[in-house]
Parts: C-alpha cells; structure tokens; sequence
C-alpha cells in the first residue's frame, strides 16, 4: 500500500481527464485543497464540473481555475465572495447549480456510501423542488435528491498517518470528509503525514479506506473575514 | 420610537430558554448572542461547530477556526466539531430547537424569503432551506418595511422562497408577531408604537 506521494502532479497523475466531476472539501477558504488546485491549474485539464460549497475569492482557492476557465459548471450553497465567478456567470460562459448547503452535504456522503438518491424536505416548496421528484411521508412532503458520485476528490487534512487515515482541525473539516467519501480516487493533502500507530485510532476522522493518494505540504491557510474584540472589552 | 437593531436583537434574545441549541443567521441576528444573559445557550455555527464563542483577540485569530460568515471566532470549553453532513444532520433531524434569521419578506402563512431578488446577483441560500425546513421553531428578526416604506410583512411573498409555511414568530422593529391560523398574531408592539402603527405598517391579515 503505497499513498504517499511526492508532490501534488505527481499525486493527480493519471487521474485527469476534460470534463471531469470533481469534489472538493472546505467552507470559503478554510480548509480548501490549495496543493490540488495548483497542481489542477498547472495540469491544464478543463471543463470541469466542481461540486464545492464555494467557489474561493478572486486569485484564491478554486477562483485560481475559473481565472484559467477551466470550470464549466460548479454545484455549490453559495458563491458570494468572487468577482470574476460572478462575471462569468452573468456572461454565460459557467453553469451554475444551487444547492442547498445540507444538500450537498448529504448528497456527497450519500454517494460515498452507495446511496444513489434520499428524500429530504430542505427546499419544498422553493425553486430548488423543480423538476424533482416529491413524495410524502407520514403526511410531509419531501422532494428527492440525487447522491453525488465524482470522478476524484480532493481535500485537505490537518495529519495523516501514511495509511491515509485523516485528523482534521477545528472547523477546517467542513465538507472534507463527505467530498472525500464521494470520489472514485481520493487525493488528500495534509500538513503532516506521520508513522503508522502514532495518531490515536479513535481520534481518526475520516479512516483511510476513503483516502487513495496524499501529499505533505505547506499551506497558506488565508483568512476570509478577520474579525477581533479589543482586550479592554474583555 | 421603534426598536434599533440593538432592542430588536435584545427582544430575540428574550426567545431563548436555558439549555436551547440554536443558530444565528448573519447580520441582526448575530447580535442576540449579546443579550442571552445568563442563560445557558449553545451556538451551533453550520459549518461545523457547537458551542461557539467570541471573536479572538488580536494576535489569536486561527484560519481554522471561523464562523458561517467566514469570520474568525473561538471556541468554548463545551465546543464540538464536526464535519458539514453532520451539521445539517442535526438541523435537518430537528435537534436544533430555533433558528433566528434575516429576511426580505414574511408572508402571513409563515412562508419566508430571503436568498434571492430575480434580476439581482444571486449569491446562494447557503444553508438558510435546511436550517428553516429543519428546526424547531423560526423567528425571523427584520425590519418592518423595506427603504421605501412598504411593508416586508405581507399577504403573500413576491420573491422566491427559502421556505414554504416554515417562520413561527416575526419580531421587528414596531413589534412582535405569530404566524397562526388564518394570519398573524399581534404578541407585542415595541414601546412607543401604538397597534394602529403596526397594523398599518403590515399588509398580512391579522387575526385577533
């Protein structure tokens, strides 16, 4: 079992293709891939579908593929943060798909768990019902949601052990461990791998069943929104 | 005098009972946190937390450690993490017991807009549909008419919804109202504001 890899390409290598379904961890810039996304604006592969809850900012984040184009259409809660994603939008040239923030949530831990499609009531009733299935349960009624199913994922863990067993940090795990759950080959990148045995097997987030390829890396880890108290207050 | 943002946020806070998870949407709501008092309250935060705490010191802020606005924040002796599924696993499973929001429209049969103006940049609901469609009870805290003087209250919602039938209370800067069969219940006018004030400024139906 070999997962450790020596650089972000050579973890992506072979896995690429145009067109492709990505899934990709994090909430705004807290815990995204950065590793992955660079060595995904290098390799130049394009049109791709990326299931992310945001978008990242302008230069940052997945903003560093829609700069290049290389994104067609992105499922994602919400996309506020983000000129040229918005630019794109309006002229046409990228299709978007909203989702619920909870739906997509569910619909990439279900398809990691072999789920293809479940029935929830977020968005009954909402533009977000349209076309979709709608079926009642003990007198409520639901609407059906499709589980996704992606090509590969990437996302981003605090440690790793070299079997690929994941220790998130705080509110960086986010939707880390759903998106990882949903790809075909999940690549994840960390701040540190360390030997088997030393991370606590009940401490283990995300089990390293779900995780295929990782890399070791530094990361600039930006602040969207810094917001402080004065001490005085305290 | 109506209620500032302030009041309003204090009148919200009066909503909260001892032991309650709750979640704060952004803006006036995410001032409530200033008025719980001594009561025991946790903040869930959808993107992966209970237990929330302040904004850090100078100096202290951790990149990974934010709020659902993406502002950096700190945790408490109580506070868990957890993943996004898991979050909105317990919003959606009806273990949060209310959620206090924003909105541009309140209908007077509960439905609620506010994610999008059609013709305007759309951003997203984020995860304002499962919060409304999955906890315990809603109250929206707004302003009672829009910037010219037309009422957000209303018969019916013009704007796309967040969710159908969903707000239990509505709490603005005139007043205090339930959303009951056949319209809306007066609970309270802000002091100063007369219920004629109120009445006029709300186009639902209101019941007695």
């Amino acid at each position: 079992m070999k997962k450790v890899y020596g650089s972000a390409d050579e973890a992506l290598d072979g896995l690429l293709f145009d067109g492709m379904l990505i899934a990709a961890g994090g909430f705004g810039l807290c815990g995204i891939p950065e590793l992955l996304i660079d060595a995904l604006v290098k390799a130049g592969v394009k049109d791709l579908t990326v299931a992310s809850n945001n978008a990242g900012v302008d230069g940052f984040g997945l903003g560093k593929l829609l700069d290049t184009r290389q994104i067609k259409k992105m499922m994602s809660s919400y996309v506020g943060e983000n000129a040229e994603f918005m630019r794109q939008y309006l002229s046409g040239e990228l299709e978007l798909e909203f989702n619920p923030q909870g739906t997509l949530a569910e619909r990439m831990r279900a398809g990691g768990a072999g789920i293809p499609g479940f029935y929830t009531k977020t968005g009954v009733g909402t533009v977000i019902a349209e076309g979709k299935e709608v079926k009642e349960f003990d007198g409520e009624d639901y609407i059906l949601e499709r589980g996704i199913f992606a090509d590969i994922s990437i996302v981003k863990a605090w440690k790793a052990d070299d079997t690929g067993n994941l220790v998130f940090r705080k509110t960086a795990r986010n939707f880390n461990p759903p998106a990882a759950m949903c790809g075909k080959v999940c690549i994840a990148e960390v701040e540190e791998i360390v030997p088997r045995g030393s991370l606590d097997p009940d401490g283990i987030h995300l089990p390293g069943i779900y995780v295929h390829r990782l890399i070791q890396g530094e990361h600039e880890k930006r602040i969207e929104q810094r917001t402080v108290r004065k001490r005085e207050e305290a | 005098m109506p209620w500032d943002r302030n009041q309003m946020a204090a009148r919200a806070a009066e909503e909260l009972e001892d032991g309650m998870y709750v979640n704060l949407g952004i803006g006036i709501p995410t001032l409530v946190a200033n008025y719980v008092g001594d009561k025991d309250i946790t903040l869930q935060s959808e993107n992966g937390m209970l237990g929330m705490g302040p904004f850090p010191y100078e100096g202290e802020e951790d990149p990974d450690l934010i709020n659902a606005g993406k502002q950096t924040i700190t945790e408490l002796p109580r506070t868990s993490f957890f993943d996004s599924a898991t979050s909105f696993a317990m919003i959606r499973g009806g273990k949060i017991a209310a959620a206090i929001l924003g909105a541009m429209e309140v209908a007077e049969n509960g439905d609620l807009a506010n994610w999008m103006i059609p013709g305007k940049l759309v951003k997203g609901m984020g995860g304002a549909m499962d919060l409304v469609a999955g906890v315990g009870r809603v109250v929206v805290v707004m302003d009672h008419t829009n910037k010219h003087g037309d009422s957000k209250v209303l018969k019916a919602c013009t704007l796309p919804l967040t969710g159908k039938g969903v707000v239990n209370r509505i709490i603005t800067n005139l007043g205090v109202l339930d959303v009951v069969e056949g319209g809306l219940r007066i609970v309270e006018c802000a002091e100063g504001v007369t219920e004629d004030e109120l009445r006029a400024a709300t186009e639902a139906t209101i019941v007695d």
